[in-house]
């Protein structure tokens, strides 16, 4: 008799379709619907023309269609429900198809930078395209360098675009005032901007979570507020104008005799300097993965991850929280701030509304999407989110819908962004995968 | 050893208050170098408030925590900012529900507990960004020694899996591993046989027998498995809400009405007596 009732524990039962459980469950969320619409859809209201006298007229038709809506949604997802439910993302891929997957996703890297390397040359004549790649090659780098603060440090940093600003600020200042050179105004953007993260660090080190979001928050405004209320200093609400354009290392890209094209002996053509910013940016947004990479496989960079992991055990291993915290947000900052530079030699024109928490809210969308500490999933997320941007351009305000649609179905099939698995820093024999099951995303 | 009084740890009138609870109240004991001191109690006795005071997590109200090193330096831990006493003063810890970096590979636990030599060896991190050979040669020094420890706690084979994978016996050696790694003069083990069965503790006992024997740590420890704690410590003490109530050898303290008292929740020394009597 042992043996009859041990079998059946490893055969998972089929349970029939529960249709009164799924009626009910309709009914449910038909009846919330109601509540919801009956008076948002239901019932409409307008100030009457002349005699101010509030007119309202019913809708009970449009209201009983979003119900029924609601009711026949409910059922359909829970027959999908019971018709899946042993569906797991790991089963939908065939055992024999892996080995390939694997290597296709290896190559997916190297694959996007090669293509990155070469789209000035397929796309040499298409203005828009090549604006369009350094847009998306900014927020990469601007995308990665958060990635340093959030997913490698899990400090929450709502305030990133601040050390954007310091950046662009300060080469828009010192080129314009001291006429010093982009290569000499680029490191000192990046110092200045990490001085600022280290002082943003100082006060919120204590904070987590919530309370940590709330003070950085707050830090990027309060450099947006300085920016805009400095005038004399800043130009307040006006900006900088006439910030120096690049210089092919001090060759100008303009038509004169001392111009680009005169010095290599080839026709003027404005696409020049474009293609000098894209391979600019390129290579700074390559810097700040190189050096990334680099710093997660030194103690530096472990320390970061194992803060995100548990703070108690790193204090009790001997590891100086406070300065690890610190060289976190200092590093992400300084990228933030070359990054800046870069913007501001691009526009050539700088003002505090390019600045606003809307940035910082994307460039943290970027990270989260990307999968928190993950290089690739970040850059797809950066192609993904403005590509999708310009993509629904012609949806006008239906854009922001699809977005936030996008947003949730993400963080439902994938909480933990696009490539959630962390890759270990060091191994022994082989290099295995951490589900994102089991890494942490930090106290915040 | 400088003689029998060799003392690593002394703590002299340990009080740790919070608000109006006295956790702790004026404990004295010390701690002998290469010797295993087991501290006990029943729950609530404020046994992990000390270690949290030795391991610096607390403030003590009052007291002196004194730690010597064998070349005769010695540390006010009460006086070390947190992270330091670990640093500088070489006390380590586990915990006793297990702190590990559930997301990082076994051998990376093991690596980040050697932080503070790794950033020695990588100038702050500049020289490491370049590659510099010190650096690598004490990376490759710190990977053996990580390879040592999970050899010793036969986790060599799984050093590539992330910690949180493993099972809870293996998860509390990793702990100690961890610990270890940090090449400590003070070993301080919060419930290292919590959860495990006889065989496993069993096991736990030659290990601990085993480090102080290989490296002449020092080893402090909280238990409730009294098996572990009258098979390998050299020296016990009790306390009782916040109170030491007896010091001494294992034997000692088995014997002792107070703690039989203590443990079996009777009101008074008399019925301890009585009830010592009775089971005899």
């Amino acid at each position: 008799m042992a043996t009859d009732t041990a079998a059946p524990i490893s055969v998972r039962p089929t349970p029939a379709l529960n249709v009164g459980f799924v009626f009910k469950r309709a009914c449910i969320s038909a009846l919330i619907a109601f509540g919801m619409f009956a008076l948002m859809i239901g019932v409409r209201t307008e100030a009457g023309g002349t005699s101010a006298q509030l007119v309202y007229w019913t809708r009970f038709e449009e209201l009983a269609a979003i119900v029924a809506a609601v009711f026949v949604g409910s059922i359909v997802v829970e027959l999908l429900r019971h018709r899946f439910r042993h569906f797991e993302p790991a089963n939908l891929v065939p055992r024999a198809l892996e080995g390939p997957l694997a290597t296709i996703r290896r190559l997916i890297a190297p694959a996007l930078l090669g293509f990155t390397v070469l789209i000035p040359v397929i796309f040499y004549d298409q203005r828009y395209v090549l604006d369009l790649s350094i847009l998306v090659l900014t927020y990469v780098m601007l995308g990665w360098g958060l990635n340093v603060v959030v997913g490698l440090a899990g400090l929450l940093d709502l305030g990133y675009v601040a050390f954007y600003a310091v950046g662009a600020y300060s080469y828009a200042l010192l080129a314009t005032t001291f006429d010093l050179s982009f290569w000499i105004c680029l490191p000192l953007a990046g110092i200045l901007a990490a001085f600022w993260g280290v002082l943003l660090g100082f006060p919120v080190l204590r904070l987590r979570g919530d309370y940590l979001a709330i003070v950085t928050l707050a830090f990027g405004e309060i450099i947006r507020l300085i920016l805009i209320n400095w005038q004399t200093v800043t130009g307040g609400p006006n900006g900088i104008t006439g910030i120096p354009r690049p210089t092919f290392f001090g060759i100008p890209f303009t038509a004169a005799d001392d111009g680009f094209a005169a010095v290599f002996g080839i026709e003027f053509s404005a696409t020049h300097r474009i293609i000098f910013l894209f391979y600019l940016i390129l290579a700074l947004a390559l810097l700040t993965n190189w050096v990334t990479i680099r710093l997660r496989r030194l103690p530096i960079g472990r320390a970061w991850e194992a803060l995100r992991e548990d703070e108690i055990a790193c204090r009790s291993l001997g590891i100086n929280t406070t300065t690890t915290k610190l060289t976190a947000f200092a590093v992400g900052a300084m990228f933030g701030g070359f990054a800046g530079a870069f913007f501001a030699t691009r526009q050539g024109f700088i003002s505090p509304e390019s600045f606003s928490f809307l940035e910082s809210a994307f460039i943290l969308a970027i990270v989260v999407l990307g999968g928190m500490g993950s290089q690739l999933g970040v850059a797809l997320a950066a192609v993904a989110m403005i590509g999708g941007f310009e993509l629904f351009r012609g949806l006008e305000q239906y854009r922001m819908l699809v977005f936030g649609m996008a947003m949730v179905l993400m963080m439902v099939w994938r909480p933990r962004g696009l490539v959630g698995h962390r890759d270990p820093t060091v191994f022994l024999q082989h290099k295995t995968a951490i589900s994102s099951s089991l890494v942490k995303e930090g106290h915040g | 050893m400088n003689g029998p009084s060799d003392a690593i740890l002394e703590v002299t009138h340990l009080s740790m208050r919070f608000g109006g609870i006295v956790a702790v109240g004026d404990l004295s004991f010390s701690a002998e170098r290469g010797k295993i001191t087991a501290l006990i109690g029943p729950n609530g006795a404020g046994k992990t408030t000390v270690f949290n005071c030795i391991t610096g997590f607390y403030k003590p109200t009052a007291g002196m925590l004194q730690l010597t090193h064998a070349d005769g330096k010695t540390f006010l831990l009460e006086r070390l900012f947190d992270y330091r006493i670990s640093k500088l003063a070489k006390v380590a810890r586990t915990f006793q529900n297990i702190r590990l970096f559930a997301g990082m590979t076994l051998l990376e636990n093991l690596l980040v507990a050697q932080h503070n030599m790794l950033m020695r060896a990588s100038g702050m991190t500049f020289l490491g960004l370049i590659g510099a050979p010190a650096f690598t040669s004490a990376e490759r020094r710190a990977i053996d020694l990580a390879r040592y420890w999970l050899d010793r706690m036969h986790l060599l084979d799984r050093a590539d899996e992330a910690a949180g994978n493993l099972a809870y016996g293996d998860q509390r050696r990793l702990e100690i591993a961890r610990a270890m790694c940090s090449e400590p003069a003070l070993l301080c083990l919060d419930e290292p046989a919590a959860g495990l069965n006889a065989r496993e503790s069993g096991a736990l006992n030659e290990l601990l027998l085993a480090i102080r024997a290989d490296h002449g740590t020092s080893i402090l420890l909280i238990e409730h498995d009294m098996s572990v704690v009258m098979e390998i410590s050299d020296h016990v003490v009790v306390l009782d809400h916040g109170v030491k109530i007896a010091d001494g050898t294992p034997e000692h303290v088995r014997n002792d009405p107070k703690v039989v008292a203590a443990y079996l929740g009777v009101a008074d020394e008399a019925t301890a007596v009585a009830v010592m009597e009775g089971q005899r």
